[in-house]
């Protein structure tokens, strides 16, 4: 309770927020879906489709309920970062059109409860899957926390063009949280997995940033468009989506995956690098291709990691059901 | 701080009375913490038994 009202009266001024001024003396308002949008829940089902392949591939066994537990730990570790992320930014989301609409810069959920239920979810989540599960996954999912709440939101993100590169690997991360789940250890094979999404991460923020610039530049968030301009962002799109075609063929070039996937790598692949071309050709302020890079890039991760379970990991996901 | 007085000055006498609103806003967030907590109990207690004695076993 005290954790909250201090939270609630630092945070308060510093948001400069109409909003929340009144608010922050007043019982709360704030409903059980005010909490789940906290908790990020679209971003949250990528981190746990992504974990869930990582799980699945992974050789060896993991009886059915520990793998559950692990994707719950996951998915709420994942929850415990958005609501982390969303006290510590809730001045800047204020500004953005896109973002403005969150619970805390709205009023409807103060900043000391998004702190303290953040907090309260890390905790659980990691302790939870220490106990639970093993502990090399836990604490790959209390560095994951760190890394995206310390590292990418309370300094990368307000202080270098390169936030998303860097801060990039925290949503890489869950391939191989879900891998040494079951392993209890690490190979190359996840690390492929998370250089994928690792370097998937730039193209596909910057195309949204191209098409938002004004609003990050609103908020005083040094995102690349913002910093170095759209001609310089459009060449890093170029640049990052020639180094992502090959990696996301890699896992068939190893021999970790059969030819349905490097097949789709490899044609997907292709699309990514046609529509990463057509930004770098467009100029502002036609968005058209910048919009169509950001779609899908989303449909190419998907796919990716999608026809990996189906090859790799539906087999040994049964099996394990079975078992 | 302006705000905080006020609210001293206007609930000094019968405390702190929430509105209808505020009542069904606790009472859901109470809900849901009780059935989170259940759900961690029970889970706890079927990875206990699926586990058996090797629930003390936490491989690195």
């Amino acid at each position: 309770m005290s954790l909250i009202s201090e939270g609630a009266e630092l945070r308060g001024p510093v948001l400069g927020h109409p909003s929340l001024g009144p608010a922050l003396a007043e019982p709360s308002l704030a409903t059980v879906g005010d909490y789940i949008a906290l908790m990020k829940p679209r971003v949250m089902s990528l981190v746990v489709f992504t974990a869930l392949v990582g799980l699945a591939v992974a050789p060896g066994s993991l009886h059915p309920l520990t793998g559950f537990t692990a994707l719950l730990c996951i998915a709420v570790g994942a929850g415990a970062s958005g609501a982390l992320n969303m006290w510590y930014d809730a001045d800047i989301d204020a500004l953005m059109t896109r973002t403005q609409r969150r619970p805390v810069p709205m009023g409807r959920v103060q900043p000391g409860e998004a702190l303290a239920f953040g907090l309260t979810l890390a905790c659980f989540a990691v302790v939870v899957f220490g106990l639970l599960v093993n502990l090399l996954a836990a604490a790959l999912l209390a560095f994951t926390i760190f890394f995206y709440v310390i590292v990418y939101t309370m300094w990368l993100k307000r202080s270098t063009p390169q936030n998303i590169v860097i801060g990039g690997a925290a949503g890489a991360f869950p391939p191989m949280i879900g891998w040494a789940a079951v392993t209890g250890s690490l190979s190359l094979e996840p690390v492929l997995l998370f250089m994928i999404i690792l370097f998937w991460t730039p193209p596909h923020f910057w195309a949204l940033a191209l098409t938002r610039t004004d609003d990050y530049a609103r908020a005083g968030i040094p995102m690349l468009p913002v910093v170095a301009g759209d001609a310089s962002t459009r060449r890093h799109i170029m640049l990052y989506t020639f180094i992502l075609a090959p990696l996301g063929v890699a896992p068939w070039a190893f021999g970790f995956a059969g030819a349905l996937y490097g097949v789709t790598a490899i044609v997907t692949g292709a699309i990514m690098l046609a529509l990463a071309w057509q930004v770098l050709r467009e100029r502002r302020p036609v968005e058209r291709a910048s919009k169509q890079l950001f779609a899908f890039s989303i449909l190419y991760l998907f796919l990716l990691f999608a026809v990996l379970l189906v090859e790799r990991g539906w087999g040994g996901l049964i099996a394990r059901l079975a078992a | 701080m302006k705000v905080g007085l006020a609210m001293k000055e206007r609930h000094k006498d019968e405390g702190i009375v929430l509105t209808e609103a505020q009542k069904r806003a606790r009472r859901s967030r109470s809900i849901a913490i009780a059935l989170a907590l259940g759900a961690l109990v029970i889970l706890f207690y079927v990875m206990t038994l699926v586990k058996g004695p090797g629930v003390m076993v936490r491989p690195i």
